[in-house]
Parts: structure tokens; sequence; C-alpha cells
């Protein structure tokens, strides 16, 4: 049915718009507007007036886990389809999937070991 | 009937759905906000809101009232534009997950074959919206909640992609309404639960890192953080943060009911043995069958919203090293294994079911 496809742009849509209601009624109807008055637009720290930039370098690891990451999302993906059919692929089916688990497995076993896993 | 007709027809009959679901979305982020409430009260030994209406039931209405004439600040450091679109973000994927869940057996909006991807596709936008709202804010804590967030998120998602595959393994399809009627044909607590256990629990923990709910709700740690990625969020901005966590919450566990509890599939009044037929026959028919399954749906679902707040109002918070080493070292092979014991158990069940041999008995929970 194609035609279900449609739902998602509709659900998208009237999401974003109960946001824009939900959003803008109290804004322009209900709440005060002074954006002027103390520091209130300073970035917030606890009080204290904000120094550097936020957005500073950050540590490697992430970008490390999301490698991994990438890696076995992929692999879930394969895995989808070949659990939907696995029942009329029989034996074979299943072991060259248990096959391409190990792999994986390995390769986890690979990333514990290199202590990418590691969160210092 | 035209084409035209045909796309006219569904355009409406999403627009109707769609607001249904907001409807039915918003009601249960109420109820379950309410219910947070009163529960963690009961658990620390506290009466909770007892004063705004009876029970405390208009605490929610009363919040939300203070939450509208707060107003609404840009700090003067945000980057502009993603501050103001992270709550839009944030808002879409949690009202899509309830595209595909079945509410009974005819109410379900749109019943997509791919059902399971299409809820895993869509529930890593959270992270985007996370992310986004938290370098958007220019704020050290937001950045920080961020960042951890996406790592915890990211992490956990593997995890909980793998843990339901067991269950599309068994059921034979991606489509949730399938997956029910599977599971009912199984008979009398057929559910999925029983077979998949392990995957049940990896689903439960995982679902919890990826609601970033106690114990692993280190992106929005208030004793390190502030509020992590909406510190700079005021108002309704904020408030809408709040409802997306909520819903997903709801959405989760609406999911996991259907996956591993039957979903809308129990007992009516008129399956009691003797006297059920007479006195409540007249139960009977397509409009009571809904009923019906819509309320074995919601009691579900509501267990297991029940479970999320008990967890969270019972666990201390985790430290970030030991929620990935327990999402990567631990979660991630076990689901793995699970899949190749449910490959194994189907298996030799296929197989042995046939030859007739008493041997079949093993592999009985898993036919």
């Amino acid at each position: 049915m194609p035609y279900s496809y449609v739902y998602l742009p509709i659900f998208a849509l009237l999401a974003v718009a109960n946001t824009a209601i939900m959003i803008g009624i109290p804004k322009y109807l209900l709440a005060p507007r002074n954006p002027f008055h103390g520091e209130k637009l300073e970035t917030y720290e606890c009080g204290e007036l904000p120094f550097d930039d936020a957005l500073v370098n950050f540590n490697i690891r992430y970008y490390v886990f999301a490698l991994t990451f990438f890696v076995f999302d992929m692999e879930a993906i394969f895995l989808y389809p070949w659990s939907i059919v696995f029942q009329e692929l029989g034996l074979f089916g299943l072991a060259e999937m248990f096959l391409f688990l190990a792999v994986l497995g390995l390769g986890l076993l690979y990333a514990y070991k290199k202590r990418v896993l590691h969160w210092v | 009937m035209s084409l035209a007709d045909l796309w006219a027809q569904h355009w409406f009959r999403a627009f109707v759905t769609g607001s249904l679901v907001l409807v039915f979305a918003l009601g249960n982020f109420y109820i379950t906000l309410w219910l947070e409430r009163k529960e963690s009260a009961w658990i620390q030994n506290r009466l909770g809101p007892m004063r705004a209406g009876p029970q405390g039931l208009l605490q929610v209405l009363a919040d939300l009232f203070k939450l509208l004439q707060k107003e609404d600040i840009v700090p003067r450091n945000v980057d502009r534009i993603l501050f103001l679109i992270a709550p839009f973000i944030a808002h879409i994927p949690a009202l899509l997950i309830f595209l595909v869940v079945p509410f009974g057996p005819n109410m379900v909006v749109a019943d997509y074959d791919i059902g399971i991807i299409m809820i895993a596709a869509v529930t890593s936008y959270a992270v985007i919206a996370t992310f986004i709202a938290g370098w958007g804010s220019n704020n050290k804590y937001s950045l920080l909640g961020a960042m951890r967030g996406a790592a915890q998120m990211i992490s956990y998602e593997v995890t909980l992609v793998m843990s339901v595959i067991g269950v599309v393994m068994m059921a034979g399809s991606l489509k949730l309404s399938d997956i029910v009627l599977a599971q009912a044909e199984r008979g009398v607590l057929g559910w999925y639960l029983f077979p998949q256990f392990i995957g049940f629990i990896v689903y439960l923990i995982a679902s919890l890192a990826e609601l970033n709910r106690a114990p692993f709700d280190l992106m929005e740690a208030e004793s390190e953080l502030v509020a992590g990625y909406h510190t700079e969020y005021s108002g309704f901005r904020f408030a809408i943060f709040l409802l997306v966590e909520y819903v997903h919450m709801i959405a989760w566990s609406a999911i996991a009911a259907t996956l591993f509890l039957g979903g809308w599939v129990g007992p009516t009044p008129a399956d009691i043995p003797v006297i059920g037929p007479k006195l409540f026959g007249w139960m009977t028919g397509p409009v009571w069958d809904n009923v019906w399954g819509f309320f074995w749906f919601l009691f579900k679902t509501y267990l297991l919203i029940f479970i999320l707040i008990w967890i969270r109002w019972t666990f201390p918070r985790v430290r970030i090293d030991q929620l990935m080493d327990l999402g990567w070292k631990f979660l991630l092979p076990v689901s793995l294994f699970n899949i190749f014991l449910t490959g194994v158990m189907k298996y030799g069940w296929n197989v042995l079911a046939e030859s007739g041999s008493p041997l079949r008995w093993i592999f009985w929970l898993w036919r």
C-alpha cells in the first residue's frame, strides 16, 4: 500500500504545527517580554559570567565510538532481512549467518582487546 | 475510485488519525507525569502532590500554566537557528513512532511491512535533536550533556536493535500487527516474553538508556550538569523537551508491550468459562474487540511505564565508563547470543516437530 507512506510527512507536519502552537501562543499572547532587563541573555554558568567559548575540541574517543556504532548498525540492517526468511533457508542459511555473526564477534573482541571500548 | 480521490482520502485520514494520535500522546503524557510524581512519592514515603485537585490530579495542569507565563528567552550567544529548531526536531520522531503501533485489532494508523526498521530509523532522530539542542545552546553544560547523550544513545541503539531481532525471527515478520497475531496464535500466555526473555531484559535496559532516564540519565545529570542539553531553554520550549521525553517513554513501553507482551491480545469477559458467553455475549463484534484490545494494550503499556518509573526512583546513577562497559562489553554480546540461541532453538523445533520425536519438547518454548 504505497499510499500509506503519505502518513509520514503528515505526522511530521502535525508534530511541527503542534510545537509551533505550543511555543507560539504563550510567547506572543501570555508570557511577559522584557529581554534586555539585567543580564538574562547571558549564557548560564551558575551565576558566574561565562568565559571562553563553549564549542571546544572534544575527545577522540567519541569518534571511535561513533565508528564502532556504524559497523554494528550496518550489521543489524543485514540481520533483519535474514531474520524474516531464515526458517525457509534451512540449515545453510543458519550456518551462514552464524559465520557472519562470528566474524563480527571477532571484530568486537578485537576492539575490546585494542581498548577501543574503554572509556578513559 | 480515481487516483486523485484515493490520495485525497489518505490525506484526510492521515490528518484525522494524526490528530487522534496527538491527543493520545498528550493525554498519556499528562497521566504519566502525574503517575511519576505519585509513584516517586510512594517509593520515598511521601504523599506527593495533594493540593491541586483530588490526589493532585490537576498538579500537571498547574505546572503547565506556570510554564505558560514564563518569558521565552533566547540567550545572546546561542546559534540562533539550531537553538530554535531543536524542539521541533525533537517532537517529530516522538509522534512518528505511533504510526506503526497497533492500538487494537483494527486500530493501527499505517501498518508498514517494515514497521520495526521504521521505528529504529525514526527514533535515531532523537539523538540528532539532543545534539542540536546542546550544540546550539553554546553552553558548556549543554555541550557536555549532548556529547554524553550522543555517545550513550548511539551505543545503546545497537543493542536495542539487536535485542528485537529475536522477536522478528520468532514471528517471521517486521510488521507489528503480524507479530501480535503470531503471539495470539501461540495460545494462552504465548507471549514472546518467555522464549525471548534475554531479549526482553536487554530491551528494557537499552530502552532506559535510550530514554535517558535514571539510572542512565547522564546527559541531564542534575547534580553535575544543571539540566544537560536543555539548560538554556525556558518556558514552553523547555516544556516541549519534557513532553518529548515522556512521549518517548510511552512509545517505548507501547512497543515493548507489542513485541514481548502480546500487544492488544487479552481475554475479554465473553471468555469467562461458563457464565461468560451468556452474560457478556453481547460484548463481541468488531467494535468491542477494539475496545478490549485497546484496554489490554493500555494495561500492558502502563505496566511497563510503572516498571520504568520504579527503576528510576530505586537505583542510583551509574558512571559513564560503567555505562559504556555495560552496553558494549555485556549487553551487545548477550544480544548476539540471543540471536544465536533463537536461531538454533527455532531450527530445532522446525526439524523435530515433523519427525514427532519426544526430544522436540526441549524446543517447545521456541515453537
